[in-house]
């Protein structure tokens, strides 16, 4: 316990030096600035700028993006509340009361109590991260390879299969990204696979190619296909941005119930925010005194979503740092930006970096600070964002995710991939199949592959050791489990039907 | 999803689409299978270099069966009606990108050729305005990544002249 504040306090020390704060301030800007954009995540942000900086500090750069990624779920509810289209699934739950409360004038109170509640419930996860994360440090040291490839599984399996719409084609976008993660060179033994000759593919798909390509030239090419229907409507922001003392009074217990919803099921290696925000907005549902509010515009239907959003982002935090295991778009793409350093989280990043993980967690603070004033006495600043002639926002977007690659590297192949990948993330929005489990697979395969050899090494080629850990057998369990239950209770993750 | 426009109708008829996937994993699948089956083995204890690629291949075909099932049963959800030109003219866009990088025609040119097709796209008519536009901003970026990050984008006749 002492330790941790001891930690924490160097972390503080690191964050404060004053290049830091600038890296966390220009965070939070880019991110939210990114983040209101209609369409662009969280995930995009960090994979746009990550070639661009790959020259910086890696501390200085990762406090960067991890102000980009608070920034960038402040930024995506201002979307959701004042244009009805969610950037992201998360944002669903307050898009459906926060647009209403927009459209009857109460739009300002829907921001203050949407951002206080971000930096609430970003707060008390943070410390949640903070205290959780040397514990669960702790307990990786002894995690063998098998452990690993078990544990890895499982995320595999919780991305892709267990709350999606439909677990096939969530498993089918994991395989795409399994298969993408097999090009190039074979890290043990140096034969090279799925490479045809091409002298660009010996180094594997880039993350960030993949990822800009999926979700930035997939995504407009989504919403050039179908502009024809209705055009987005932009409310303004009417009324006073503060809120009433009958606001904060049915706006606090959201905040915190929706945390606690958020935080640990982020932090479990199950992946998304979807679904505490949805089981938080049903909770606020079922206690309101207000149910006839719900569905007009409940402000308990914006606290509770919201804080459950910001709190599972920084729950994912907890198995990307402490076990190198992202769980969400997001997170894997902050892995990509670790990995662009040589720096591999997990417990050994602790025992040798601790400079640069407590400073990153210590910066999380300062930025969920820097964006409750950057949210909401500039939010007009940011809603004019909104109004850029959509033409132009996606001929921008689109400049912007070529750049990325030209900077990296200018090559045709390298170019063609992206294309080529944009085109495969259009058809997979068309026939909608999920886009985060093919970053993921990309990502993790090699990881697990690598684990699972290496642990097979170890025992001699005997693939008994995978139940012989008593790990790793209760996480291939669980794993298994979580595979046979969506097929088996169809219900499961299924009430987001009765949402709407 | 919750579209609730333009919908197709989504009935119980087989769904040609879906077959298409699923054959298209089928033949990755078979892609995969085929490249390992070019890897010399080597390993002595464990898993080779093959393994893995097999291992995915199997977990394709099963999920190929798995679409095929779907779209014969017309289980898709059902899709937007669309507009393929759009979607063309910004493929366009791209092709012309990596066509004046791969050149040499430099970024300034490459870019503002994808921004302006991309604005065409989604349907703006004022091509000098734009092209005007996508210049000043490309070149600005090309300054920016130049003197500040100092990241070398590829050079044609333009950047020369800066």
């Amino acid at each position: 316990m002492m330790d941790t504040f001891a930690a924490l306090a160097h972390g503080m020390a690191v964050a404060i030096q004053p290049m830091n704060l600038l890296y966390a301030l220009i965070g939070v800007i880019l991110g939210t600035a990114v983040g209101v954009l209609p369409g662009i995540g969280p995930a995009l942000t960090v994979a746009l700028l990550l070639p661009v900086t790959y020259k910086l500090d890696p501390g200085g750069s990762l406090i960067m993006f991890a102000g980009i990624y608070y920034g960038g779920m402040y930024g995506g509810s201002t979307t959701a509340i004042l244009i009805n289209t969610p950037g992201e699934s998360a944002s669903m739950a307050t898009a459906l009361e926060g647009n209403k409360m927009a459209k009857a004038g109460r739009g300002g109170p829907a921001l203050a109590t949407s951002a206080i509640g971000s930096f609430v419930a970003g707060t008390i996860a943070t410390i949640g991260l903070a205290f959780l994360a040397p514990w669960l440090v702790d307990f990786a040291v002894r995690f063998g390879p098998e452990d690993y490839f078990a544990l890895m599984c499982v995320a595999f399996v919780t991305v892709s299969a267990t709350f999606g719409d439909s677990p096939v084609r969530g498993l089918t976008s994991l395989f795409i990204g399994l298969t993408l993660g097999l090009v190039g060179i074979d890290k043990l033994t140096g034969q090279a696979r799925l490479a045809f000759g091409i002298p660009e593919l010996l180094d594997g798909v880039e993350v960030t190619t993949l990822a800009v390509g999926l979700f930035a030239v997939g995504e407009a090419l989504y919403v050039a296909s179908r502009r024809h229907h209705a055009e987005e409507k932009l409310e303004p922001v009417r009324g006073s941005l503060w809120m009433t003392r009958e606001d904060w009074r049915r706006s606090w217990k959201p905040w915190l119930r929706g945390t606690l919803f958020g935080f640990p099921i982020g932090a479990l290696p199950a992946g998304g925010a979807e679904i505490p925000t949805f089981l938080s907005y049903s909770t606020e549902r079922r206690l309101t005194k207000h149910p006839e509010e719900f569905g007009k515009g409940a402000i308990e239907g914006v606290a509770g979503p919201e804080a459950a959003n910001n709190a599972s982002a920084a729950g994912t935090l907890v198995p990307l740092l402490t076990l190198g295991l992202p769980t969400s778009a997001t997170a894997a793409m902050m892995l990509a930006g670790f990995q662009q350093y040589g720096l591999n989280p997990g417990p050994l990043l602790f025992a040798e970096r601790p400079d640069l993980v407590w400073g990153l967690i210590a910066s999380l603070f300062i930025a969920n600070g820097m964006l409750l004033v950057l949210n909401l006495p500039l939010v007009g600043l940011w809603v004019r964002l909104l109004a850029i002639p959509q033409p132009w926002l996606y001929a921008g977007i689109l400049v912007f995710a070529t750049m990325g690659t030209i900077a990296a590297k200018p090559s045709v192949v390298e170019l063609s991939m992206l294309a080529a990948f944009g085109v495969m993330g259009f058809l997979m929005r068309r026939f909608d199949f999920p886009i985060a489990p093919v970053v993921i697979g990309l990502i993790l395969g090699p990881i697990a592959e690598s684990q699972l050899r290496r642990a097979l090494a170890i025992s001699l080629g005997d693939p008994m050791v995978l139940l012989q850990s008593p790990i790793s057998a209760t996480l291939l369990g669980v794993a298994v489990i979580a595979l046979l239950a969506p097929f088996v209770l169809k219900g499961l993750g299924r009430f987001k039907a009765n949402e709407d | 999803m919750t579209p609730d426009s333009g919908l197709e109708q989504a009935g119980r008829r087989v769904d040609r689409a879906g077959v298409v996937i699923a054959a298209a994993l089928a033949v990755l699948a078979a892609v995969l299978v085929w490249d390992a089956s070019k890897l010399p083995s080597t390993t002595m204890y464990g898993m080779g270099p093959e393994a893995m690629p097999i291992v995915i291949a199997i977990g394709l075909v099963i999920l190929a069966v798995g679409n095929l099932i779907d779209a014969l049963r017309g289980k898709l959800p059902a899709r937007e009606r669309m507009d393929p030109k759009p979607v063309w003219r910004i493929v366009c866009g791209l092709a012309l990108l990596i066509a004046i990088i791969g050149c040499g025609g430099g970024f300034i040119l490459a870019t503002s050729a994808l921004f302006v097709t991309t604005s065409a796209a989604f349907g703006r008519r004022a091509v000098a305005v734009d092209t005007a536009i996508a210049l000043v901003i490309t070149t600005l970026i090309y300054l920016a990544f130049d003197k500040l990050l100092t990241l070398s984008l590829p050079a044609g006749p333009l950047e020369r002249l800066l």
